[in-house]
Order: C-alpha cells, then structure tokens, then sequence
C-alpha cells in the first residue's frame, strides 16, 4: 500500500474522469501537481514541475490520436529519472513496445495499464508507487496477447505450466515477492522457477526493468 | 480449385450485347431478331410475332399522342406571328425528344428482353440551368430529337405496313366467318377476281394459312430492324457507358468514404462518451469498494460484483469498438493492427507485412477488414492449426495473402462473408482470388492498388 507521496502530473482529456483520478490519488495522499487535458500541455507541467510521477492517457488533444502516448516517449527520452504510467483503453502490443523500448537511458519507472485497473483501487496505487520508484508494470491483458503470440514459439512449448504463470507474472513486471504471494508458494520456489525459465528460453538473469524488457521481447519475437 | 476474381470495371452490358447478337442455337431467343433464326412451327407456337404486331401496333398510337399534343399546342399560338410560331413548333419539336425517347425505351422491351439504358448523364449542379446546358451538350439529346422527328415522319409507314400486312392476312382466313357481317366484295378483289363460289371461299382460307408464316416472319423482321433503329438512336453509346461507369465508380467510392468516415465518427463518440463514463463508474465503485474492505459484510460483496460487472461491459464495449474501428490501424497502420489480430486469434498465426510506407486510409481500412474476415473464416471453418498472414508492396500494388493449413474447400459462394469481402475490395479498385483445394491447404490473396484513383 502506498505511503509516500509522490508528486504526481495527470494528463487525460475526459473532464469528470480526470477530476475522479485528482479526487482518487489526493485521497491516497499523493499530490497531483498539475492536471491537463492536453498533450502539448503536459509536456509544459513536466518542464515546469519536474514530478515523480506522470500519469497520462494515450489519446488526446490536439490530434486524438497516440498523443499522450508520444508525449509520454519524448519525456522518458528527456528526463532519464522519469516515471511514467500510461492509461489507455488499447489492450494493443503495439503501444506497449514502443513505450517499453523509447528512452534507451532511461531508469525511471515504466507502466502500461488499461483504464479498467483504476477500480481495483488498491492495485492501481501499488502500481502507481512500483513505476514511481523506478519498477515497470504491464497489463496481464497484454502480457496474455503476448503469450498467445508466443504459442508459435517451440522453446517456450518446453515450459511447464506453472512456469509459463511465472513466466506471465514476469512479464506484468512483478517482482519475486510478488510472484511468490500470487501463486501462494515460497521466494526460493520463485527463483528455481525463474532460473529454469532463463535456462531453457536461453536469457540472462537481468534484474528488475531490464528482465522485463528482457521477458516481453523475448515473447515478442 | 475456385477463383473468385473481382475486377472494378467490367462493363456487363457489353459482354450480355455480344451474347446477345450470337446466341447458341437452343437457348430462347432473347428479342425479335433472334426469333427469326426459329423454325415456322416455332416462330408461330412463339409470342414473338404477336409481341412484333404488339410493338408496331402501339407505335402508332405513340405517333398519335404526339400529333394531338402538337395540334393543341399549335391552337394557343394561332393569334401569334408566323415566325414565333415557328419557333414554337421547334422548341415543342425539341423537348418531344426526351419523353418520347424514354417512352419509346420502354416500349422496346416489348420486343427486347434486355434492357437499354439511360443514355443522359445526371447533372453534376442542381437547378434547371445546369441540367439544360448539360443536355444540350449531349450527343444523346441530339440523337433523341432526330429520332422523334423520325417518329413522327417515317416510321409510322413501316408500324402502318405491318399492321396492314397481318390484317389482310387474318382477313384473308377469316373470310368465312365475317361474310354474313361484312360486305367482303370490295376488301377481297384480285384484279377482276372476286368471291363467288364456296371453292372461292376455301381458296381464300387456304391461301391466307400459306400466307399466315410468311406474315409471321415479315412482321418480326420489321419489329427486328424498328428495335435495331431504336437502339442505333437511343441507347447509350459506348463512351456513354463508359462515363456512366466512371461516375457509379466514384459515387461508390464516396459512399465508401462517408461510411468509413461514419464509423470513425461511431468509435470516437463510444471512446469519448460511454467508455470514459464507465471508467468513471468502475473507479467510483473501486473507491467505495476500498473503503468496505475491512467489512466483510454483504454490502461489499455487492459493491465487489458491481465492480466486475461494469468492468466486464467496459471489457465487451472494448472489443466492439475495435469491432467497429481500432484505433491501432488509424496510429500504427496495417502491419501493427494486423498483428493485433493475430494475438487475439485462438489459431496461432504468423505475420510478416513489411510495407514501405503507410497506405491510404481507404485502402488500409479494406486491408485490415479483409484480413479481419480472412482470419475469422479460418477459425470457424478450417479446423487449421496454423496459419499465416504476409503482405508486401508488389509494384502499385498491395498483395496480402492470408493462409491456413486446415481441410480446404472453401468456396467463395459458401455464406455472405466472402461476398461481401469481394464488395469492399472491389470499392477500392482489388481483387480477390481463393485457392482452395479440397484438403487444404487454403490461401486466400487480395490485391490492392497502392492509392485509390481519388488519392492520386
């Protein structure tokens, strides 16, 4: 549960939705600094305010289209130390690699979500604080497209079941911890599970953003 | 093996005219001309030649309105000058052209099954200027109006002929039977021959039924060579249809376009209106739902299911605006959203689209829709286990191929989806062609052009 107050700027178009966020992250002690309802507009409140934290929705003004989404790119590859969580109604592949892939230098937090999460209040904090210090989240809704994707793929027919699991809650971007908690067994389990999905899909044991990056590219391909 | 092979301009009027002047020998005759390649029992058990008589018949009865309407009108003029009358008469002459000609279009399919077309081209302005100075332009207005002078100066000789001709005949066999009403003396006279003996009576019957064929056949033909004068004058020409072709083309093309443009318009409204509500509400509920977690009481549970339940019209809401149109494919273009398809398939498919450059919106909208319904037949039809998707840019040409290794057979008549495939592909100027042998495995490609001719 989040404790720390992070400063936080929200981009998102529809009026009463980002009023309800404002209210939802105030309420949880967070300080929103700047809401905007425009893309040129935030990426003015992040020059201005420098937050955490930008939390953005995908399309907006000016054009409608992925504005939000390439704001959102142009400010990771601006400011290194930014976390961004984007919201977004597209349960699209597409999007999330390419947020997952700009701003090579990097270290913020990363996080690619569908709207639908804000309900699951507790989660969508926990969200927001894992990206905010500096952890990466995607959508299981992606993360399930992309096993699909993955189906295809020969080694990954090698995976058992509940490496496969292991493998998707990865992929979401959940730590260890994490895991361990979601599928109800032990930390040093988790780990054996993981070294063997490293071994037999043949990826390095990065850590953190760099095995999620890792996890979904290999799914990709 | 099936090909289903859609070309945007096929001119069906020209393929069924060729038909038309060679038709196989045992197939029906199609108008009055080809009746006369039938035998004289055929001809005659036929309605052909009573559609000919039919048709010279009620020509004259054309003539005639026309002559009253003329007198009628000439009754109002009568107190101006010479010279302005004159010009009436004209002006009258001129526009009897158009009506005449569009009554006598429809009168030729008395003796014509097949139809003749509309040779005027529709304004591109409203008001009556715009439609007159069109018509004037016109060839066709021009052929009309010789045509009604036709009308109403020699054709009336040839109807009046063929009537003429059937009429003696069948006076000639009916004789008998009209004696005792008519005083047949001075109808029946061969130079200084005439009725008198009962021989004499069946003489005439007998010669009227020699006759009676030859009739048949004489009035056909001047039915045949009538309709042949009417089609020379009034039906479309072949640059006519040509530009009639041209003009349904790019009507259908805007059609297209405003459709296409209706949906985006549909998925915006849902994206901005229903789907930001409901977000709304599932965050609302999300909150009270945070505030009962400690409870455990039944309130919560509700407020739980409430949740889900909203967050499950939100998921179904989501997929039929993709439905309608993803936004991916407006973003990212035909590659990224096709692959978004394959995700979502439960047949693994494989993609590789590698394009140069984006295509324009119309085309990539019937690419996207065509691999879409390509992918969606795969799962419920073929049983494959595999399947796959390629596209790249041959020439001015788009070619996609979609492909599957399940049983095969499939046959572009088989239900409405592939029909309607064809339709859209065939809005923008593709193609389509199925290959489909019977055991798979299946590969449907669809041609594209690069830009649609509007785009250019």
């Amino acid at each position: 549960m989040a404790n720390a107050r992070f400063r936080i700027v929200l981009a998102e178009d529809a009026v009463l939705l980002r009023e309800g966020l404002v209210e939802l992250l105030e309420r949880f002690g967070h300080e929103t600094v700047a809401a905007v309802g425009d893309s040129r507009d935030l990426i003015k409140a992040v020059e201005e305010h420098r937050p955490d934290i930008v939390v953005t929705d995908v399309r907006m003004p000016p054009d409608f289209n992925d504005d939000g989404l390439r704001s959102a790119m142009d400010l990771r590859a601006r400011y290194p130390e930014l976390a961004v969580l984007v919201l977004t109604q597209y349960a699209a592949t597409a999007y999330a690699f390419e947020l997952l892939e700009s701003g090579e230098h990097s270290r913020g937090g990363l996080g690619y979500l569908l709207k639908d999460r804000i309900g699951g209040v507790a989660e969508f904090l926990a969200a927001i604080e894992c990206v905010a210090t500096g952890g990466t989240v995607i959508d299981p809704e992606v993360v399930r497209q992309l096993l699909r994707r993955g189906q295809m793929n020969e080694p990954l027919g090698r995976l058992s079941s509940r490496e496969r699991e292991v493998l998707g809650l990865m992929a979401e971007g959940k730590t260890n911890a994490n895991i361990a908690a979601a599928l109800c067994v032990s930390q040093p389990t988790v780990a054996k599970n993981i070294g063997s999905i490293f071994l037999k899909l043949g990826l390095s044991e990065d850590d953190g953003h760099r095995r999620v990056l890792a996890v979904l590219t290999y799914l990709r391909s | 093996m099936h090909w289903c092979h859609v070309l945007v301009i096929s001119n069906p009027s020209a393929d069924r005219r060729a038909c038309a002047d060679a038709c196989p020998p045992d197939a029906a005759p199609l108008n009055c001309r080809q009746a006369l390649t039938l035998g004289p029992r055929l001809l005659l058990t036929s309605g052909w030649p009573w559609r000919s008589l039919g048709y010279l018949s009620c020509g004259g009865a054309v003539v005639f309105l026309i002559m009253a309407a003329a007198m009628n009108g000439l009754i109002y003029v009568d107190n101006l000058p010479d010279y302005a009358q004159l010009m009436v008469v004209v002006v009258l002459a001129a526009a009897t052209g158009m009506p005449v000609a569009a009554v006598e279009r429809l009168r030729l399919r008395i003796v014509d099954t097949e139809r003749v077309g509309n040779p005027h081209v529709a304004p591109d302005a409203p008001g009556l200027k715009a439609w007159l100075w069109l018509r004037i332009g016109e060839a066709a207005t021009w052929r009309e109006f010789s045509y009604a002078i036709a009308l109403t100066a020699v054709l009336p000789l040839i109807d009046f002929g063929g009537v003429l001709l059937v009429g003696s005949v069948v006076i000639l066999i009916a004789a008998p039977f009209l004696e005792p009403f008519v005083d047949l003396g001075p109808l029946i006279v061969f130079g200084h021959w005439h009725i008198a003996t009962p021989l004499d009576r069946v003489l005439v019957v007998l010669v009227g039924l020699v006759l009676l064929p030859a009739a048949a056949y004489l009035v056909t033909a001047l039915a045949a060579g009538r309709a042949a004068f009417v089609r020379l004058l009034l039906a479309p020409r072949e640059s006519e249809v040509v530009a009639r072709v041209q003009e349904l083309t790019r009507s259908r093309i805007r059609l297209a376009d405003a459709f296409e443009a209706e949906r985006k318009r549909i998925e915006r409204d849902l994206h901005d209106g229903a789907q930001q509500r409901l977000v709304g509400l599932i965050m609302t509920l999300g909150i009270v739902e945070h505030g009962l977690e400690e409870e455990r009481s039944d309130r919560a549970v509700l407020v739980a299911k409430a949740r889900k339940e909203a967050e499950g019209v939100l998921a179904d809401l989501r997929e039929l605006i993709r439905g309608i149109h993803p936004q991916l494919l407006t973003d990212r273009g035909v590659p990224a959203a096709v692959a978004e398809i394959a995700d979502r398939s439960p047949v693994p498919v494989h993609v590789d689209i590698t394009l140069p450059e984006r295509l324009v919106s119309a085309v990539e909208t019937v690419a996207y829709f065509a691999v879409k319904e390509a992918l969606t037949n795969v799962v419920k039809h073929s049983g494959a286990r595999r399947a796959w998707v390629t596209g790249c840019r041959e020439g001015d040409r788009l070619v996609l191929c979609v492909g599957d290794d399940g049983v095969g057979g499939a046959r572009p008549e088989d239900g409405r989806g592939l029909q309607g495939l064809a339709d859209r592909v065939a809005v923008v100027g593709g193609r389509l062609k199925l290959l489909s042998p019977s055991g798979g495995p299946t590969e449907l490609v669809v041609e594209l052009p690069w830009r649609t001719p509007d785009s250019a």
